[in-house]
């Protein structure tokens, strides 16, 4: 089955998915969302079993596929994942069952605001099935225009999520609607004028730096050698893109906006995935690309990702509405995970490859979570709860451990994402490190607070009687939380994934790990303990 | 050496325990007949591996008593290779003993204590998951692991004193004990991370050694690599075991059970700090500095500790402030290096039954009070409480260093130890610890008298009582520790027993019985008690507490330890928090909005979009298509 085109099937099955459900009756609703659970459920299961035909130590990109597209422009439909994209890819095929799950019913799809007509099911799930398709394409990618294009068409079923389903007003949701798509197509226009110059450097003969022949392909444009301040422009284009995207301080002001007025499940898609295309293009495109920018580059984003970090985490404690406290708590780890990168050490951007994972499931239990708090309650605000453990404890016990999560405690799996990239950081930049671990203790204050303040003390009269996670909730959470824990404990084969594309790009990069300061030879002293 | 026979299933210690959370957690309501059975089982069978595993270890060569346990790559990136490894030598088997032994006693006791809880299952899944996580802490065989296990005694801890959440002070305690043990741990993240950059490992074996032979890596640090990564260690220490400036959470954790108390704070999570320090002994060696601070920090604890006992008429907060001195004592042994570490581990295992003895009497006295914790409501209960008298006032004697009871023998091995070091320094540690002695002998002489003296108190309604055998009996076990584990431990040839881990001082010295600092303390101990007895044994007892001199407002008041915080970091805090979203909202927020009006044209034209968005949003599709068509046929075509 070597040949069998793997990636363009998965992509291909959710959209076609997309399709047949805008087709089905309107009135059939049952039909509707079993329809689409079955199909992202095949999708789960089908890229499962790709994955088990991973090699970890083979080729770096493996089931790939190139077919020419627009061969005038130098355009292939070329897909192919190395272990990061694995990884992504997975993350986001586990996701989308799950979060249909979750948003059964009109209510959660809604946020659990009323609202005053009926909005169609079927558009709702046909949308999440064709972000599904993109989300897988833009992983797979392996032609940088074919990225961008999944890049843009991303954007389109997450516009049409938040301002049709979202909870708020009509007004204030299209607003929040607006204004992330004004921000993503804005980082997408920076970065569509750094793809296209990618075109003509290529064009370029070899000896002048080129590859003798126009193309879109990362392998190949791998090989580019641009100058030095050509690549400082084409990096900043990327980067900016993928900083929005990212999102880190100063241009993450859309995604609290957009997390208030989106729907718990769609939110789980746009931070748990969505937002990780920014940092796995940081360190595709950005690291690969233009190495040397990155070097230059460096101390700069090193800041604004410690920035993002005490910033995110500050005004995550300072919000009142627990789908913005969760959005400024991603702010702070997105910071980590730019850190991780930046760090240029095995360990940091291991690391971050790990968090990006971790911090999916992590961030879609407590938004699947904090979405089924909103439907019970009718509010968001934390002001509006209290007590909870009393009436509904295996919510309140659920949410703890994803809040725990949040807050990095070990034995949770994104304790050893954020230790590595404490540690690959520290090893070579130590004042960003120390810095970044006062992160740590801001957990601690954002995620207990919001848990005792919610949770905790006396029951208000408002949950009285509230009642606990029901079946269906909790087949939607149990997969996630079970994957957190398991990975607390047993990091290593997906680690060991990810191991191998992390070493090329630092190869690329031309960064090698510190070595001990300390130069006492190991092995004398005894094997490990 | 790798492990073998019953300490290659070493992992079984930790696992039983676990199991018997998770068992009792995901189980839910259909467990509650039988789950305090389940949960006093698990510590149980861990105790008996522990023993059968001494057993074993007795056996060995002192160099042969160092074993490890390999049990699976945790993590593997560049040269950072952290393996789930145990480590199975004469320090960790020793906490084992105690945690699992103590802890046993405390599950049995628990059952009779929480009896009528309804949520009491509950209550052992997490004594369980402390457990498995206590014992991970001392048998992890690297730093990364020990984190694993240090953090999670911090969750079991949350969890158990805010095991009422719906008390908000039980809430606000829980919250705030995880979060200053956060400070103490950011030290502890930065000294993994600087000793992985330091020696490339962060497994105990190649950084700390193997016994005297074996010098590890660390025996070649630079004194100010040892010294940043020594005080480092210590913040993480300070953390966890409520040493200045860490200790505030401390008194407020006593709003968890009482249980919780005696076993978490105060005879094994909160001594994890001693043996972070001594377990890092090899690398405190090497700083002069860290060590002195480590001993600086001590001394300032016990006395601070001590004082704040005096002031406290919570019986529980009275030993709350006890338990911060006593470990203050640890901690200045420990800092004093090879001559203190078996005095601080001694001093740690004496504490370990003699405080968790007088908490659980303490608990028994709360038990037939209503839940009454004022001391100035008790009086007399010696009549009607005959075995919760005798185990706490044995427990009183031991701590009080009662000649020939555990404390007598621990505590004034670490008092001489200390004047031992010589110097100013020696004579001001020794001076500071035998002061300590004094106040401990008044305060503790105070909580027994007012509690099991004078005349009767009682609230009206209260027919206090003593409680039953599943609680009493584990009383009279941890009565006959307090007697008799310090002297079996300094006569027993514990240090012996230690010295492959500690090393060997210098110029060991043998036990004496009568020394200059021995008779000091003696006497101050006496003075101690006769102006307890003075002040609450022939005096009647005020029900309501008096205003009381500056010194006592101060100890009322945990030494303004709160008001500090309050006032240099939470509240600045606050003030932040509330900056950064008002400028989050106006400043960075604002600008883009402003900008995206200004691209606009007006204002009016950025509302027209939000309102026809699906429109717009097809247009400037449009627009974008048409832009990258045209841009990719410019490049194509130059």
């Amino acid at each position: 089955m070597s040949d069998f085109p793997w990636l363009s099937v998965l992509i291909a099955l959710p959209l076609l998915g997309a399709v047949a459900v805008s087709v089905l009756p309107r009135d059939n609703e049952p039909l509707v969302k079993w329809f689409s659970f079955g199909v992202s459920t095949l999708v789960g299961v089908l890229a499962l079993a790709m994955a088990a035909g991973f090699d970890a130590g083979g080729d770096r990109f493996q089931f790939t596929e190139k077919y020419w597209w627009i061969k005038e422009f130098g355009i292939h439909w070329a897909l192919g994942v190395d272990g990061v994209a694995l990884v992504l890819i997975l993350l986001s095929v586990i996701l989308v069952p799950l979060v249909m799950l979750a948003s059964w019913n009109e209510d959660e799809r809604s946020g659990g605001v009323d609202v005053p007509a009926k909005r169609s099911v079927k558009t709702y799930f046909a949308l999440l099935l064709s972000l599904e398709a993109a989300m897988i394409g833009v992983f797979a990618a392996t032609d940088v225009f074919l990225f961008y294009v999944f890049f843009e068409a991303m954007l389109i079923p997450v516009y049409f999520i938040i301002g049709h389903y979202g909870g708020g007003a009509a007004r204030e949701r299209s607003y929040a609607a607006v204004k992330f798509l004004l921000y993503s197509l804005f980082g997408g226009l920076l970065m569509l004028v750094s793809v296209i110059w990618l075109y003509p450097l290529s064009n370029k003969p070899v000896g002048e730096g080129g590859l003798g022949h126009g193309t879109f392909m990362f392998q190949e444009l791998r090989g580019l050698h641009v100058d030095p301040t050509t690549a400082k422009w084409l990096f900043l284009g990327f980067f900016i893109a993928f900083a929005i995207k990212a999102p880190m301080v100063p241009v993450h002001t859309w995604l609290p906006t957009a997390a208030q007025q989106s729907p718990p499940g769609a939110l789980v898609l746009i931070v748990g995935v969505l937002d990780k295309v920014g940092t796995y293009g940081m360190l595709r495109f950005c690291l690969e690309l233009f190495p040397g920018a990155s070097k230059w580059a460096t101390p700069a984003v090193l800041v604004f990702a410690v920035i993002s970090i005490i910033y995110g985490a500050i005004l995550a404690i300072g919000q009142v509405d627990l789908k913005r406290l969760i959005a400024y708590t991603s702010v702070s780890h997105f910071g980590f995970i730019v850190l991780g990168i930046f760090a240029m050490t095995s360990q940091g951007q291991s690391g971050a490859a790990l968090y990006m994972v971790n911090h999916g499931f992590s961030t879609a239990a407590l938004f699947l979570l904090v979405g089924f708090m909103i439907v019970r309650r009718r509010s968001a605000k934390i002001t509006d709860f209290g007590g909870v453990q009393k009436a509904a404890p295996v919510l309140a016990g659920t949410f703890l451990i994803a809040g725990l999560s949040g807050l990095s405690l070990p034995g949770l799996s994104p304790f050893v994402s954020e230790f590595l990239v404490l540690v690959g950081t520290f090893s070579r930049y130590k004042v960003a490190a120390c810095f970044a671990v006062t992160g740590v203790v801001l957990a601690a204050i954002y995620v207990l607070w919001m848990y005792q303040r919610t949770m905790g003390g006396p029951k208000v009269p408002a949950v009285e009687g509230m009642k606990d996670l029901t079946a269906r909730e909790k087949w939607a959470v149990a997969p996630i939380i079970a994957i957190i824990v398991a990975m607390g404990f047993f990091p290593q084969p997906v680690l060991h994934v990810i191991n191998p594309s992390v070493k090329e790009t630092l190869a690329r990069v031309d960064r090698h790990d510190p070595a001990p300061t300390l130069t006492g030879n190991v092995a004398e002293n005894g094997a490990r303990p | 050496m790798k492990a073998e026979g019953i300490q290659a299933a070493s992992w079984l210690l930790i696992a039983l325990p676990l199991a018997g959370a998770a068992i009792l957690l995901l189980g839910g309501r259909r467990t509650d007949k039988w789950g305090h059975l389940l949960g006093v089982a698990a510590p149980v069978a861990s105790f008996a591996i522990g023993i059968a595993m001494l057993v074993q270890m007795l056996g060995y060569d002192d160099a042969a008593r160092r074993r490890t346990l390999h049990l699976w790559d945790f993590i593997n990136v560049g040269g950072f290779r952290i393996g789930m490894d145990l480590l199975v030598d004469p320090l960790s088997i020793s906490f084992v003993l105690l945690i699992t032994g103590v802890g046993s006693l405390i599950h049995i006791y628990s059952v009779g204590y929480m009896a009528e809880d309804p949520d009491r299952r509950r209550f052992f899944a997490y004594l369980n998951l402390f457990v498995a996580a206590m014992l991970l802490l001392v048998l992890g065989g690297n730093f990364l692991v020990l984190f694993l296990g240090w953090e999670g005694v911090g969750l079991a801890s949350y969890l158990l004193i805010g095991f009422w959440q719906h008390k908000p002070t039980a809430a606000t305690a829980a919250k705030k004990a995880f979060v200053v043990n956060r400070v103490g741990d950011m030290g502890l993240i930065i000294a993994i991370a600087l000793m992985f950059s330091t020696f490339g490992t962060v497994d105990f074996g190649p950084i700390l050694g193997a016994g005297a032979e074996h010098a590890g890596l660390a025996a070649k640090l630079s004194t100010g690599t040892a010294t940043a990564i020594g005080l480092l260690l210590l913040l993480g220490a300070c953390g966890k075991s409520a040493q200045l400036p860490l200790q505030s959470w401390l008194l407020d954790a006593m709003e968890g059970p009482t249980p919780v108390s005696a076993l978490i704070h105060a005879a094994t999570m909160v001594t994890a700090g001693v043996y972070l320090i001594v377990r890092s002994g090899p690398i405190f060696e090497m700083s002069d500095t860290a060590q002195l601070v480590v001993t600086i920090v001590g001394a300032a604890t016990l006395l601070a500790g001590a004082i704040i006992g005096c002031g406290k008429d919570d019986i529980k907060k009275a030993l709350a402030g006890s338990t911060m001195s006593q470990i203050g004592y640890m901690t200045l042994a420990a800092g004093l290096g090879r001559p203190g570490y078996v005095f601080a581990i001694a001093h740690l295992i004496a504490h370990g039954f003699f405080k968790a003895g007088l908490f659980l009497g303490a608990g028994s006295v709360m038990h037939g009070t209503n839940d009454d914790v004022n001391m100035r409501h008790y009086g007399a209960l010696r009549g009607v409480m005959m075995a919760t008298y005798v185990t706490f006032g044995l427990g009183f004697l031991a701590i009080i260093g009662f000649p020939f009871l555990s404390g007598w023998f621990t505590k004034d091995a670490i008092i001489e130890a200390a004047f031992d070091k010589g110097g100013t320094s020696g004579a001001i540690l020794g001076a500071c610890a035998v002061i300590g002695a004094g106040i401990t002998a008044y305060y503790m002489s105070r909580v027994m008298i007012m509690t099991f003296f004078g005349e009767k108190r009682w609230e009206e309604g209260v027919h206090p009582h003593e409680s039953p055998k599943v609680m009493t009996v584990p009383l009279m076990l941890l009565a006959v520790g307090s007697v008799a584990a310090g002297g079996l431990l300094i006569l027993g040839g514990f240090a012996d027993f230690l010295e492959p881990v500690t090393g060997k001082p210098e110029h060991a010295e043998s036990f004496k019985w009568v020394t200059l600092p021995g008779i000091v303390v003696l006497v101050l101990m006496v003075i101690g008690f006769a102006i307890a007895w003075m002040q609450y044994g022939r005096r009647p007892v005020p029900r309501e507490a008096p205003a009381g001199s500056f010194v006592t407002v101060a100890a009322r008041k945990d030494l303004y330890g709160d008001a500090i915080n309050e006032s240099l970091l939470m509240r600045p805090g606050q003030w932040l928090t509330r900056l950064a979203v008002w400028f989050d909202g106006r400043g960075v927020d604002g600008a883009v909005n402003g900008l995206a009006a200004l691209i606009g044209g007006t204002s009016g034209r950025f509302r027209r979009i939000q309102t026809g968005f699906a429109r717009s949003y097809a247009l400037s599709m449009f627009f974008g298509a048409a832009l990258v068509v045209a841009a990719l046929l410019v490049v194509n075509v130059s």
